[in-house]
């Protein structure tokens, strides 16, 4: 059964199209990347497929659920925005969050406590939330998102403004999440979070959706790329080379011939090339992605890339 | 409908808490006291300054014997009357041309200054002072002097005072008329002076969660009817709590001075019925305001727009209590009828009906109409939200409107 599906959904503000018939199916217990360049339509689409707004056209389902705010005691939201009340504890935070979604309060406050204490903020359960750090008032919101046991997490680019280390503390709880059965949807522009973690993906530029699959089926739609490295600088060997390979220094790297790798590396030794070093790899998810998005995209990407823990 | 229920106390729950235990709601609580119990006090103390200066003192200049005589008829009056009733009486002894005395007497600033001076005794009597001064005292000491003369008549065979007898009942029409009627207009001015106080602080209810961006995740987890009924119910709960706070002092106030306060005659539908719907009146035009207000207040992005908003929407209070008093005397009229039609006055006149007339079902109806809109003026401000606040939706010509608004000139 899917956990989501969405058909046709079209959003437009101020006359401009930001989603243009975005269609998704998200199958339960799946770990599912939204990717997209900013402004591709991601944040939209999720607040949509969770009901904050309507589609202008489209239809979805939520858990089942065509109106999704019936869905919602089952499901998790983090927003892009960050959003908890200043004054608050984080204990009351957490438990306020699980309350919203159902959850009674005296039972989300012994939830908070064990939650915070596994995330190590045991300590600052009853601080304010404007007195903790901005990594820390994030895993607060994420533990909100979670207090509940919800069915279904969505999470809207959950690992912008955390570093390294909580990066990978959140990568970790997305996997044990996914461990116990919970489906886990998030929008991310930095792919290598989607290569290490997603099952599925969906491609957004544009407003619509340009890729939906697995990691492995992204992967697949290029070529693999061939890097080869030569003792000798030039020869008649140059010859079975590609025309589109790329010189990297005293190397070429060119996608994989169609005919295999076979004969062009006959023709280098023939040829008296001189191999050095010669490798074939399959291209990455950001590859994919960049030749899925478009040449603009990419471009788009390059200048927002992120390091990745 | 259930589930609306329940979010919204978890919201209201949540507001509840973070406003009454801050220190503003403190000085929420004592603001609206402290011009009272300075007035209060103030006025206690001016009071007793004020009766002094105000009473006003008339000089006689006559002989002995017929100064005498004035003095006694007053006293006799004073006796009937009250203390306060008639002007104070100074005796002069004739000295010298009595013009110049008269005129030296309305001069003379020390002490406690004439407002007029009587003369010519009680066969000519003549009273001297400005216009005002004559107007104020003239009829009184008119009185006094026919009183005097009737006592010289009888040639010391003056009655002693008649001892009326004072038999109280609990009702008579006149009376209640006017004291009902003083309860419609009291009861309406403090409706609308509560609601007054609140109305900032619920035009600014929804900028919190929109500042540290809450309202992403309410309005992903809960119907936006949830939140602005979990808004409302909380700032109900506030209000009571400064009614509480409020009528408490008030309460102990009167308490203190409860013997020297003049009996006020029963609303028409008793005291006890009339403090229940007062509180029913109340919570429906809060909760129509309220309504209203987050509405409005929930388009605002800042709080200097609320700020702008204030003023209209205090000028639409003073115009929606200026309609529901206009038809204080003839509920039955044309205007009457209106007041109790439309919502937003309809507290206002029926509370007023309560003071004035004793039948109960039209309150009934009155209380579901106004809660029937309070229902539709939450889905209209959660629609007109969503649509421009939260983006879902095309907005209509209002999200068209302000969208256009918003823009900067090129």
């Amino acid at each position: 059964m899917d956990a989501i599906v969405a058909e046709g959904l079209v959003k437009s503000f101020d006359g401009k199209r930001a989603v243009d018939g975005i269609s998704l199916r998200v199958p339960e217990g799946a770990i599912f990347g939204v990717l997209g360049p900013n402004g591709a339509g991601k944040t939209t689409t999720l607040r949509m497929l969770l009901g904050i707004i309507d589609p202008d056209a489209g239809h979805r389902t939520l858990l089942g659920e065509a109106r999704p705010i019936r869905a919602a005691h089952h499901v998790g939201y983090l927003p892009e925005e960050r959003g908890l009340y200043p004054a608050m504890t984080a204990r009351e935070a957490v438990a306020f969050m699980g309350a919203l979604r159902g959850l009674p309060l005296r039972e989300g406050r012994v939830r908070a406590d064990a939650l915070l204490e596994e995330a190590g903020l045991g300590d600052s359960r009853l601080k304010p939330i404007r007195t903790l750090s901005k990594g820390m008032a994030q895993t607060v919101q994420l533990l909100g998102t979670i207090v509940h046991r919800p069915r279904l997490i969505v999470l809207d680019e959950p690992f912008s403004g955390l570093d390294a280390l909580n990066q990978g503390r959140l990568e970790g709880l997305i996997r044990g999440q996914a461990r116990e059965g919970v489906t886990v949807l998030f929008s991310t522009h930095v792919i290598a979070h989607a290569e290490r973690l997603c099952e599925r993906i969906a491609i957004i530029a544009g407003g619509r959706v340009r890729f939906d699959g697995s990691v492995d089926e992204a992967r697949g739609r290029l070529r693999p790329q061939v890097r080869v490295r030569t003792r000798a600088a030039d020869g008649a060997w140059r010859a079975a080379l590609p025309a589109d390979a790329v010189t990297e220094g005293n190397g070429w790297s060119f996608a994989l011939p169609e005919s295999g790798v076979e004969p062009l590396l006959k023709a280098l030794i023939d040829g008296g090339a001189g191999i050095e070093t010669l490798s074939i790899e399959r291209p990455g998810l950001h590859d994919a992605f960049v030749a899925i998005a478009g040449a603009a995209v990419a471009a788009e990407l390059d200048a927002q890339k992120e390091p990745v823990a | 409908m259930r589930e609306i229920i329940r979010a919204a106390l978890v919201i209201a729950r949540r507001d509840y808490a973070a406003t009454v235990f801050s220190k503003a709601f403190v000085l929420f609580l004592l603001f609206p006291l402290l011009p009272v119990i300075a007035g209060v006090g103030f006025g206690a103390m001016g009071a007793s300054q004020d009766r002094e200066a105000l009473h006003p003192t008339v000089a006689v200049i006559a002989a002995p014997e017929t100064a005498a005589a004035i003095g006694h008829a007053g006293a006799r009056l004073i006796e009937r009357l009250g203390p306060r009733a008639l002007p104070r009486l100074r005796m002069v002894m004739p000295d010298g041309a009595e013009a110049v005395q008269v005129k030296r007497l309305l001069a003379d600033g020390g002490g406690r200054g004439v407002v007029a001076v009587l003369t010519g005794g009680l066969d000519r009597p003549t009273l001297t002072g400005s216009r005002g001064g004559i107007g104020s005292v003239g009829g009184d000491i008119g009185l006094v002097l026919d009183s005097a003369r009737q006592m010289r008549a009888l040639d010391g065979r003056v009655p002693p005072v008649v001892d009326v007898v004072e038999r109280p009942v609990d009702r008579a029409a006149g009376t209640d008329r006017s004291g009902r009627t003083l309860i419609a207009r009291a009861g309406q001015f403090l409706l609308m002076f509560l609601t007054m106080i609140l109305a900032g602080m619920l035009l600014s209810n929804m900028i919190e969660e929109k500042s540290s961006k809450v309202i992403e995740v309410l309005a992903a987890a809960v119907p936006v009817d949830a939140i602005f009924l979990g808004k409302l119910f909380a700032m109900l709960a506030m209000s009571f709590t400064g009614i509480a706070v409020w009528g408490g002092t008030v309460l102990t106030g009167l308490a203190l001075v409860a013997g020297q306060l003049p009996a006020v005659p029963a609303p028409a539908v008793g005291w006890p019925l009339f403090l229940v719907l007062g509180l029913a009146y109340f919570t429906t035009l809060f909760l129509l305001l309220g309504a209203l207000f987050i509405g409005i207040g929930g388009q605002a992005a800042s709080p200097r727009e609320v700020q702008m908003m204030s003023l209209p929407v205090t000028m639409g209070q003073m115009g929606v209590l200026a309609f529901a008093s206009s038809s204080l005397g003839a509920p039955q009229s044309a205007m009457g009828i209106a007041a109790a039609l439309f919502p937003w006055s309809s507290p206002f006149a029926m509370l007023a009906r309560a003071a004035q007339g004793p039948a109960l079902w039209p309150h009934l109806l009155a209380i579901g109409w106004q809660l029937i809109w309070v229902a539709v003026i939450v889905r209209i401000a959660a629609g007109l939200f969503r649509r421009s606040v939260l983006k879902s939706g095309g907005g209509g010509w209002f999200g068209r409107f302000r969208r256009r608004g918003m823009k900067p000139a090129v």
